[in-house]
């Protein structure tokens, strides 16, 4: 149970990113596979090369992935290259890169450092305390990642995964935009992937590979899960109205439905290996997830106009056109 | 307030799907007019437009507005002087945004965005005042998403984004053509009414001669790249729908006779 939570909380943060790039900008962005690493990758080697304080090793972190971003950014945007392709090639590259940060080695290991777990360990957060640290994190960049999406910058990033020509038409860059949102993406990613390492005691070349998945699966589960009558019904409840408020609140529906879909996902992992599945049929699992996720809406509409077709055609047209974008 | 000198505009050149879609085209604009423009499809209207928004790139001439040149600058730059309305109700807006996160994105029109929130109780207001008047109760619904309005409400919505932040120049390209008739009065009406309270320069593309004649205080004809029509003040508003017609014929007939004339 806890363990699940944990590693929800943690995938969570990377899951927000995935959302940024795929949800609000509309670019499929696989930068994010190996961005992880780097993100990993710095942190460790700041942490056992040159001491660094393990909270400052996740701000580098950030940073790194930031970075990573960036070029993906540029190369499709200055570039004009495809977006998928811009993100497969700077994940190719990166791969290079973050053997050279980890000093041409596949795995960094952290033992005997000082990291953020040996740290949570000395002051016995542990067990729930510790899922009610993380969730605490979590929030905290949930609540950021809300209030900058929500700010006049955030407004035109907002829009160019929207409708280009018209956010172009009053004056804002959508390359910059682009840049932007794929820079705090990758770096949330890149942070996840330091979390992760201090989580486990190591970096690791491999850790993020698949990972493009994991947060695809936690974004469209939480979507499937969030996108009914039933929570549009609580969010203009009085309720409904002191959490989500009224000035963006489709973003801040869309950012709890995340962290919840990422939970959701590790339950389902957790599930599988429980029944007898083994950690390396775990692709083949995520893959079925992010299926069935998918297929989630499509359901709903079938059911729906069978049993009184009139009254909820407009509702399905509805889900029908969300399930397309 | 506007000036195009010498434009031209090739697409595709030395192949063979060149299009001449601008020919020398010179026209320059006062402040404060209103101008519709007319001509059969693929005159270049759009061009016309797309070419001053920056949209379009001409092979020859330059564009400046209110004195500057701009033909160089990109269209999200010179967005700070260019409104426009598009002939697709689906253009003007962003339907994942509410209408008052689309206003507060039109707002900032060639403006720097930064960190503040885009969303203020004073901006609501603002938005709120600003909304009523188009009297489509839009005041209201501040926070619904653009997405689950009409095309009409749409349309209304894009005009009024497009002028409150006080543009040097008007863009309207057909921006009635996709409304019922009761709708497109609507806007129509709307846009005379801000196009007079701001005193704005506008270009207007419509293919309702009847309108174009009614609307504005000058009108322009285009035909195959060329402007083969420009009339203002009291030689437009003694024009009817059958001169305009007359004016086509014409063209349509030398056409022909420079047809015969080369073989
Ligand atoms: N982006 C483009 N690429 C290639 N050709 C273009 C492009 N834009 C316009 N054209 C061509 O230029 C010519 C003028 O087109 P334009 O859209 O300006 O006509 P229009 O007067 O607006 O016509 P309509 O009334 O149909 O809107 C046409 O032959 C068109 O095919
Ligand atoms: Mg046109």
């Amino acid at each position: 149970m806890t363990v699940t939570l944990e590693l929800g909380l943690i995938y969570a943060i990377m899951a927000l990113g995935v959302y940024l790039t795929f949800r609000i900008l509309n670019f499929p962005d696989l930068t994010v596979d190996q961005s992880f690493t780097t993100g990993a990758a710095t942190a460790a080697i700041l942490i056992v090369n040159y001491e660094f304080d393990p909270v400052l090793a996740l701000g580098a972190a950030f940073i790194a992935g930031a970075l990573a971003g960036i070029v993906t950014g540029l190369l499709h945007a200055k570039g004009g290259i495809n977006p998928l392709l811009a993100g497969i090639l700077t994940m190719l590259a990166l791969y290079s890169i973050n053997l050279r940060i980890m000093g041409n080695r596949a795995n960094v290991p952290l033992l005997g450092h000082d990291t953020l777990y040996t740290w949570f360990g000395n002051n016995g957060i542990t067990g729930w305390t510790l899922i009610l640290v993380l969730a605490i994190i979590v929030l905290i960049v949930k609540l950021a990642l809300d209030w900058f999406l929500g700010t006049d910058m955030g407004l035109g990033l907002q829009a160019t995964g929207d409708n280009e020509e018209m956010v172009r038409s009053f004056g804002v860059s959508t390359d910059a935009m682009k840049i932007v949102g794929l820079a705090v993406s990758n770096g949330l990613v890149g942070l996840a992937g330091a979390f992760i390492a201090q989580k486990q005691g190591s970096s690791d070349i491999s850790m993020g590979i698949g990972l493009i998945l994991v947060g695809l699966a936690s974004v469209i589960l939480g979507q499937a899960l969030f996108k009914n009558r039933f929570v549009d019904r609580f969010a203009d409840s009085v309720v409904g109205r002191f959490i989500f408020g009224t000035r963006n609140r489709e973003v801040l529906i869309a950012t709890t439905a995340v962290i919840i879909g990422s939970i959701i996902y590790r339950a389902a992992v957790q599930g599988a290996l429980a029944v007898g599945f083994n950690p390396n049929d775990m692709r083949l699992i995520s893959a079925i997830i992010v299926v069935i996720a998918l297929l989630i809406p499509r359901w709903r509409i079938r059911t729906k106009s069978k049993t009184a077709p009139k009254s909820t055609v407009n509702q399905a047209f509805q889900e029908t056109t969300d399930a397309k974008a | 307030m506007l000036k195009l000198s010498n434009i031209n505009k090739t697409f595709f050149p030395n192949s063979i799907n060149e299009r001449v879609a601008l020919a020398d085209v010179n026209l320059e604009l006062a402040d404060g007019d209103f101008v519709t423009v007319i001509g059969s499809n693929g005159a270049g209207k759009s061009t016309v437009l797309n070419t001053i928004a920056g949209k379009v790139t001409p092979d020859t001439g330059t564009v400046s507005i209110a004195g500057k040149n701009v033909t160089r600058m990109k269209d999200y730059k010179r967005a700070k002087y260019v409104g426009r309305v598009f002939q697709d109700p689906m253009a003007g807006t962003s339907p994942d945004l509410t209408i008052e996160q689309n206003m507060a994105l039109a707002e900032r029109r060639g403006m720097r965005r930064g960190l503040a929130f885009g969303i203020t109780k004073s901006k609501r207001q603002r938005f709120a005042e600003e909304l009523e008047v188009l009297e489509l109760g839009l005041e209201k619904r501040l926070s619904a998403k653009v997405g689950l309005l009409s095309g009409g409400q749409r349309q209304a919505l894009s005009l009024l984004m497009a002028t409150f932040s006080k543009p040097k120049i008007l863009l309207l390209d057909e921006h009635t053509a996709a409304l019922d008739p009761e709708r497109a009065r609507l806007v129509t009406h709307l846009t005379e009414k801000v196009v007079a309270e701001q005193r704005l320069t506008t270009l207007m593309v419509t293919h309702n001669m009847a309108q174009a004649l009614e609307v504005g205080n000058r009108l322009i004809m285009m035909h195959e790249g060329r402007i083969i029509l420009d009339v203002a003040g009291e030689q437009k508003a003694a024009m009817t729908v059958d001169d305009l017609l007359a004016q086509f014929a014409s063209i349509k007939d030398a056409d022909i006779s420079d047809r015969t004339l080369l073989q």
